[in-house]
């Protein structure tokens, strides 16, 4: 009998559709023309690719010329950063951003800061959500942007978004969100929350790899990173996946239909992985505990190491995730995790379980019954933990 | 990303709890860094007769210490002190670039437990076993942030 495999790592990446996979099937077979074409096959190629713009811009209350493709949600992010301090150098060189971003944020970001540019890190609070007075206080003169995610990817809590974009505009500065882990599992629109750019990524929400896309509020300048045939209005040039820019607007558009009920189910399954797990002793819960992204249950089990319960759980067919040192090259643990306040010893002993549409009630059983067993064993193997049971430790 | 050697190592850990009535106790690494190793050893007439370890770390913290364990088991201590780093990762078919500090820790922990045989005897171990009991790596990684 094949193994049976529990996908539980759906903010790394998402299984995708049936509806997104055929969607690019059917462009690579029937519609392979290249967009700058003017012959009918160009033509046809250029009517899907614009009509999966207008999807885009439609499932964040966007205008469809305020969406602009590119190679993923990193490359959105990139585009977004380097666009607008280069675009707004002459203003000022100072960007304000969260403690908990994504690395392709904070090492976008520490490339700025080596080319003369001055970041402030706001620092959250222990559930990981920004302190929108400090936020709000690191604005001065010079600040060209502020750069906020929607949603932590690793402890999957929900940034006051409509907030820092309500602040960001009081003070005349432009409001970036990386929503790559947001979009299509949280309703986004652009004009209530304020955003002047935003990355997505398909790949987080059902869709293929390789696309996603910045949305740019109409008057923004971004000078292209990207420099060739002009495509995208000369933001982004190459010619267009349009395979994967369709399938990613079917993605999408599959999401958003489907967001209330499918999150409901999703997020009913989270809690009940959440309370049973939290039953396992010195364990606890990270993020906040209920404004969350709907498929994210991430612990601390304290006295065993992360990378130790992904790898137990992976001969037990879970697929999962920590941000322990151990997991990384790096022999410290997530950045996220030490900005919540975590101390290095109990950061090491972090777990992600992800779910998704995807996820059965069986599977959540599953990992209800396996990841104590882990723990369980792991600990047994642990002098911390018989510190801890001698209470030494 | 492992070896099946170290896959096997850490899913079936050889040598894995501890000795009652052991003789000789090291423990290298700290909670802070991610690892810990504690190694116990029943020496009689300067031949490790058994040895167990625990270990709270990563997979190839595990693995190494599961494989340091059986290389030095019925050997010699001055044999046992030779056991290098490299020779514990080479016998697990190698590891990561990056896990490499994990078979350092492996072979400071044996140093350790040795030391403390020592020491229990009332003799200064660090001319025989040289400087150990601590993951200098780890401190040195962490004093550069």
């Amino acid at each position: 009998m094949a193994k049976r495999i529990v996908y539980a790592d759906n903010a790394g990446t998402t299984a995708m559709s049936r509806t997104a996979i055929d969607a690019m099937v059917e462009i690579m077979t029937n519609h392979y023309g290249n967009p700058s074409g003017i012959y009918s096959v160009g033509q046809d190629a250029k009517e899907i690719l614009e009509k999966s713009r207008a999807t885009v811009a439609g499932a964040f209350n966007a205008k469809p010329e305020e969406i602009f493709f590119t190679g993923g949600g990193s490359e959105a992010d990139n585009l977004a950063l380097k666009g607008i301090a280069e675009a707004k150098a002459k203003q000022g060189r100072h960007i304000i951003t969260s403690a908990i971003e994504h690395h392709a944020i904070t090492h976008t970001l520490e490339w700025l800061e080596k080319k003369g540019y001055e970041v402030t890190y706001v620092p959250v609070d222990e559930y990981g959500v920004i302190r929108l007075d400090e936020l709000e206080k690191a604005i001065r003169p010079d600040t060209i942007l502020i750069t906020v995610m929607a949603a932590n990817n690793e402890i999957g809590t929900i940034q006051p978004v409509a907030e820092i974009g309500r602040i960001a505009h009081a003070h005349g500065v432009l409001f970036h969100t990386d929503a790559v882990q947001a979009a299509g599992h949280m309703p986004i629109d652009v004009e209530a929350m304020q955003i002047d750019l935003m990355s997505i990524a398909a790949h987080k929400f059902r869709g293929p790899k390789g696309v996603g896309a910045l949305y740019i509020r109409k008057g923004v300048r971004v000078p292209p990173l990207i420099h060739g045939g002009g495509q995208e209005k000369n933001r982004r040039s190459g010619t267009e996946n349009v395979p994967g820019i369709y399938s990613m607007a079917c993605a999408l558009q599959e999401a958003v239909d489907n967001m209330d009920e499918n999150m409901a189910r999703v997020a009913a399954m989270r809690d009940r992985l959440i309370d049973a797990l939290l039953k396992i002793p010195y364990s606890r819960l990270t993020g906040h505990p209920t404004n969350r992204l709907p498929g994210t249950a991430s612990f601390i089990f304290e006295c065993v190491e992360g990378e130790s319960i992904v790898l137990s759980l992976d001969m037990e067919g879970i697929c999962a995730s920590s941000g322990s040192a151990c997991s990384s090259a790096s022999l410290d643990p997530s950045h996220v995790l030490l900005a919540i306040g975590l101390p290095h010893d109990v950061a090491h002993g972090s777990l992600r379980l992800s779910i998704g549409e995807e996820t059965t009630d069986e599977d959540v059983e599953h990992i209800i019954q396996v990841v104590p067993e882990v723990i369980e064993r792991l600990r047994a193997m642990s002098p911390l933990w018989e510190d801890r049971l001698a209470g030494r430790y | 990303m492992y070896s099946e050697k170290v896959m096997d190592h850490f899913a079936h850990p050889r040598n894995m709890g501890e000795i009652e009535d052991a003789n000789a106790v090291g423990r290298v690494g700290n909670p802070k860094c991610g690892d810990i190793m504690q190694m116990y050893m029943k020496i009689e007439n300067d031949i490790i007769v058994d040895v167990k370890f625990k270990t709270f770390g990563c997979g190839s913290a595990i693995a190494t210490s599961s494989m340091a364990t059986e290389m030095v088991k019925g050997k010699h201590i001055q044999e046992a002190l030779k056991l290098s780093n490299k020779a514990v990762a080479e016998a697990l078919d190698g590891l990561p670039a990056h896990k490499m500090h994990c078979s350092v820790l492996a072979e400071e922990a044996i140093r350790s437990a040795i030391a403390d045989y020592y020491k229990r005897q009332g003799i200064d171990p660090e001319p025989i076993v040289g400087c150990c009991c601590d993951c200098e790596a780890c401190h040195k990684e962490h004093d550069e942030k």
